[in-house]
């Protein structure tokens, strides 16, 4: 029997906003513990939460993002639970009313392209954060309580767990270049819930779905799905039933191990947030929005190949964050060669990047010196060697044109000056002379090498191999 | 509500587990009687016909209530933690948690 597949996924995205979504408290990450809570975020009797403005902002962004219709009247839900990293035994969240639905993202897997829908996309609070130590106690930071969120539903639309990844990449993309949020799953700022069922093939009823935990990374999504698609075909096909249950993706086997069986549906006992005015979003805010949002990535990749002729490799690759596409457009309107810009960025950047462990705009590279050093290279200032000095001074923020001349690095290119290192050398090097005009070419690259370095590897390689040749062939 | 039935103990029992709540056997009978009375009161309500009224999200009648999102620290850290059961190095201590899926979101 062949079986098809259904995936769910929930996302969780952490806006990027400087106070929290209902309190003015500060989103800050890394500080002293509850340093960052005040009466409201610990759910003080009397108080009264208001909603930031730049959450709602964050939302119509995200979701004009994500393609989906906004809800012009929206408005929050209590979702009720007690749990101590919520003290107010309830979670401000969008259940009845979200602030958009019915979106759309574009994936591509195996050069297929697929849109995969979205159901709904709502705003709401997180919670605090519990660490726990064998001592019997949990310890609990309500720093994290009230951070802002956005959760994205999928439809069930996403087949296979190879199309559940694109479409993680894809939605982080997107979401990344709002710059709403960082979407950095290893920084919590974007958090994955899956779901996932099977059915036979042609059959108009979905398969009992189990929901997966644990799954830190895109990869970690894509291989526990992997492994759980298959188990359930194997329980189905020896004759079993797939139970309602949560299951928990181990890192280190690739399995997904039994958690707890659902029993019944979860009753949070949702109700309109009485404590908060509802939201209306006129026409004129979510143009507003619409004029200030970048150019999305999709659009740029396609610009990249079509106007400046990348390879659409490296216009994916360039795209993958705003930074590094704001970077690369920035440097070619600096005056770079756009294939060169994009193969110091692909390689000499990213691999200073990976090696410092650091975000591009962290660093001090800039648009302006990059285009400076290439445009060096271009007209021959400086070699491609002389170029990886330059690059690594630029990393540290040196202006490369003054940095080449302080440095004497300026490439020897002018004939009159090499012109005579070179027929020295060929006068000392008799040997070399006879070996090349007995058809022996090594000759030639033993003699380029000699001017090297005379010249300290200032000599420019194409200029140095002209006058050689000319010199050998005029003896 | 037009669920014209009576609450029944196993429902009363159901909502006093989600509520944390726990009290003696018979007082189950005595609040079983007592939240039926209170839902077939709210049940006449139910008499009316609301077919061409919009649902009620909120009773004010104010829109976009909001504030910039600029941030404030309160600095009430300590003030708060003072009224916390029982803190350890700037954490409220609280019994462990075991399940740790129980959480929402």
């Amino acid at each position: 029997m062949n079986f098809q597949t259904t995936i769910g996924l929930e996302v969780h995205v952490e806006l990027k906003t400087n106070s929290k979504i209902f309190s003015p408290s500060p989103v800050e990450f890394g500080d002293e513990p509850n340093a960052n809570t005040n009466v409201i975020d610990w759910g003080y009797p009397g108080v009264l939460p208001t909603t930031n403005k730049g959450v709602v902002e964050s939302g119509i962004k995200a979701a004009l993002a994500l393609h989906a219709e906004i809800e012009k009247h929206n408005h929050f839900d209590r979702k009720n639970y007690f749990y101590p990293d919520n003290p107010k035994a309830y979670q401000i969240t969008q259940a009845d009313k979200p602030i958009a639905h019915d979106g759309w993202i574009e994936i591509e897997v195996d050069g297929k392209k697929k849109k995969i829908g979205i159901a709904e996309m709502h705003i709401e609070e997180d919670a605090g954060k519990n660490t726990h130590n064998p001592n019997g106690y949990s310890f609990v930071d309500l720093n994290r309580q009230g951070t802002p969120l956005i959760e994205i539903v999928s439809k069930p639309d996403i087949a296979s767990p190879d199309e559940a990844y694109a479409y993680l990449e894809a939605l982080r993309q997107r979401i990344q270049f709002t710059g709403v949020s960082d979407v950095k799953m290893e920084e919590g700022s974007m958090r994955v819930d899956v779901n996932i069922s099977i059915r036979p093939y042609g059959s108009d009823k979905y398969g009992t779905k189990t929901e997966l935990k644990n799954l830190n990374s895109f990869n970690y999504v894509r291989k526990g799905l992997a492994y759980e698609e298959k188990r359930q075909q194997q329980v189905l096909l020896s004759g079993g039933t797939i139970q309602q249950e949560t299951r928990r993706f181990d890192e280190t086997t690739g399995q997904t191990i039994l958690m707890r069986v659902k029993e019944g549906s979860d009753d949070y006992r949702y109700f309109p947030e009485p404590d908060l005015p509802a939201l209306s979003i006129s026409d004129d805010w979510i143009q507003d929005i619409q004029e200030s949002m970048p150019e999305m990535p999709g659009k740029r990749r396609e610009r990249y190949v079509s106007e400046l002729g990348l390879k659409d490799y490296d216009a994916m690759v360039l795209t993958q964050t705003k930074e590094m596409s704001d970077f690369f457009d920035a440097t070619v309107k600096n005056g770079a060669d756009a294939k060169m810009a994009a193969n110091y960025l692909m390689g000499d950047v990213n691999a200073y990047l990976n090696d410092q462990q650091v975000d591009l705009q962290d660093t001090q590279l800039t648009p302006e010196h990059l285009a400076a050093m290439i445009k060096m290279i271009s007209d021959g200032t400086i070699s491609t060697k002389i170029a990886k000095k330059v690059f690594k001074a630029i990393t540290k923020g040196e202006e490369p044109v003054a940095w080449v001349k302080s440095k004497g690095l300026v490439q020897l290119s002018d004939p009159a000056q090499l012109q005579p290192i070179i027929k020295k050398i060929v006068d000392d090097n008799q040997q070399s002379v006879d070996d090349f005009k007995n058809g022996k070419d090594r000759a030639v690259g033993y003699l380029v090498g000699q001017v090297m370095k005379q010249t300290r590897g200032q000599a420019n390689p194409k200029v140095v191999n002209e006058l050689l040749m000319k010199e050998l062939n005029n003896r | 509500m037009a669920n014209e039935e009576k609450i029944d103990k196993a429902q009363v029992e159901h909502v006093a587990s989600l509520a944390k709540l726990q009290f003696e056997d018979a007082d189950l009978g005595k609040f079983t009687t007592q939240l039926g009375d209170i839902m077939e009161l709210f049940n006449t309500l139910s008499e009316v016909d609301t077919s061409n009224v919009a649902p009620t999200f909120s009773v004010t009648d104010q829109f976009n209530t909001m504030r910039e999102d600029v941030a404030v620290n309160s600095h009430q850290k300590e003030a708060l933690l003072k009224n916390a059961p029982d803190t350890e190095e700037g954490f409220i201590r609280v019994p462990a948690i075991i399940d740790e899926s129980e959480g929402a979101n």
